[in-house]
């Protein structure tokens, strides 16, 4: 028998809100499975189970809130399987979970996307599919103008939507994600004495390798300059390991994979740093993909439970907003952050010529704790020298 | 690249439409054809390239990575498309 417990999904969480079941008694769950919405102050969260096996019991209803830690079911298991991040360590470390770069959803009231898809939650998926609906035809209520299974209800005519006694807003409540920044940010400036190194990177042959490639590629299938040092800090990282993983409880714990969080600005204010996993092992088009996937569903509040506490190191690309660097601050319990600024044209010296360039200030901040200057020194000398043959990566 | 087969006000419409899914909170009524939207509603790279990507679904067309700088303004997108025409 395993418990299916209120998961904490960020430092200043004390409890949530059961939105929405989406499982019954009886059904088989997998690790990795989602089995529940939860509302915390600061959205609504797809939360994964971690345990394999039968659902015998769900002990808290709808509507419901209750204290992190407590019970929400029982689960027949038939094993217990790690945790992702915990798997990703090598020791038997906790789950991050008092990082928390913060919540989800966002109050962009739109479910459906450019392709054609609805965003709509698993269980009114199907029970919009049971009852013959068509979700795009359904106005959701849900994070981002998702469909919600009270939606699907309410149109179905099987109940208003609102009536539940239990239903909750799933908007997201900027005043509470940046308070929850505001405690991750203090806490990290309190106890991590960070250190901070750049350097100016020549982002010519990047540029070049890009342009070509996406000059073949079809709109659809074309990359983001931001994959190619997504990729290649990763590959430093296997370097530098002793910048990717956690430090909790006194010590380090080193993780074995590659998980970045990625920070995605949200219009209105507030950020989240959902995790792209196995970065190292991915092809460019696959990062692509991933990133479509994860930034579509942090601006839409789809993101899963994992992908919040999933992170070994973050990267913040604050290029976008035309600055020349970030020197960020770290995500506690991680132990360092990669910033990226604009790519600018500067002077640059090449065979003792002045050539322009396009120049890139890549920037670290790391825990001090953990790893010093020089290791900190190698790890960015690896990501310039690996985005010199971007065809490599 | 397939020839454009839409009025320039279907074009506009276009444009409108899918700058607002891609942006829904905000006023469009209020954007001039001229600003740039990124900038007035900060669109980053992401979305932007989501949003040229969808015109060029509805339109059923494709544009080099080149011409991403004629989406910038309302404005500029649909003179650059009438040239398709």
């Amino acid at each position: 028998m395993a418990d299916f417990t209120m998961p904490s999904l960020g430092a200043d969480m004390i409890e949530g809100t059961l939105v929405e079941w989406m499982v019954e008694p009886g059904d088989k769950v997998k690790s990795g499975d989602v089995v529940a919405v939860i509302e915390t102050s600061k959205g609504a969260i797809e939360t994964e189970i971690f345990v394999s096996g039968t659902v015998q019991e769900l002990l808290v209803k709808v509507g419901e809130t209750v204290p992190v830690g407590t019970v929400l079911a029982t689960i027949r298991s038939v094993e217990n399987v790690r945790h992702p991040a915990e798997s990703a360590s090598e020791s038997a470390m906790p789950i991050p979970q008092e990082l928390k770069p913060v919540t989800v959803a966002t109050s962009r009231p739109v479910a459906t996307l450019k392709t054609g898809i609805v965003r709509a939650s698993p269980a009114a998926r199907k029970l919009a599919a049971d009852q013959g609906l068509d979700l795009a035809d359904i106005s959701g209520s849900g994070p981002g103008g998702a469909v919600t299974l009270n939606d699907v209800q309410a149109a179905a005519g099987m109940k208003q939507a609102g009536q539940e006694s239990g239903r909750v807003s799933r908007g997201f409540d900027p005043a509470s994600m940046r308070q929850g920044i505001a405690a991750a940010m203090a806490r990290s400036k309190k106890e991590i004495p960070h250190y901070y190194l750049s350097t100016e990177i020549n982002m010519k042959p990047a540029q070049q390798w890009l342009a070509e490639e996406n000059a073949r590629r079809k709109i659809n299938d074309r990359l983001l300059q931001v994959v190619l040092p997504l990729k290649a800090m990763a590959l430093a990282l296997r370097k530098v390991p002793e910048l990717n993983g956690f430090y909790k409880n006194g010590e380090f714990n080193q993780s074995e994979r590659i998980h970045v969080g990625v920070a995605v600005a949200l219009r209105g204010g507030g950020l989240v740093a959902p995790a792209l996993h196995d970065v190292d092992s991915k092809t460019l088009d696959e990062l692509m993909q991933d990133l479509n996937d994860l930034i579509t569903r942090a601006r839409t509040g789809m993101l899963r439970s994992s992908e919040l506490t999933d992170p070994t190191i973050t990267l913040t690309n604050m290029g976008e907003n035309g600055v020349e660097g970030i020197f960020g601050i770290i995500y506690p319990p991680q132990v360092a952050i990669l910033g990226l600024g604009k790519v600018m044209e500067r002077p640059w010296v090449v065979d003792g010529r002045i050539e322009v360039r396009p120049v890139m200030l890549a920037s670290l901040s790391a825990d001090h704790r953990v790893s010093d200057g020089h290791r900190g020194a190698v790890f960015l000398n690896t990501l310039d020298k690996l985005l010199q043959t971007p065809e490599a990566l | 690249m397939s020839r454009l087969s839409k009025t320039p006000e279907q074009t506009h419409a276009i444009l409108r439409r899918e700058l607002e899914n891609i942006a829904p909170e905000a006023d469009l009524s209020q954007l001039d054809n001229d600003a740039d939207i990124r900038e007035e509603l900060d669109i980053d790279s992401f979305d932007f390239v989501r949003y040229i990507a969808a015109v060029c679904d509805a339109l059923e067309l494709d544009v080099p990575e080149l011409d991403y700088i004629e989406f910038t303004t309302l404005a500029r997108a649909e003179k650059y498309l009438g040239t398709l025409g």
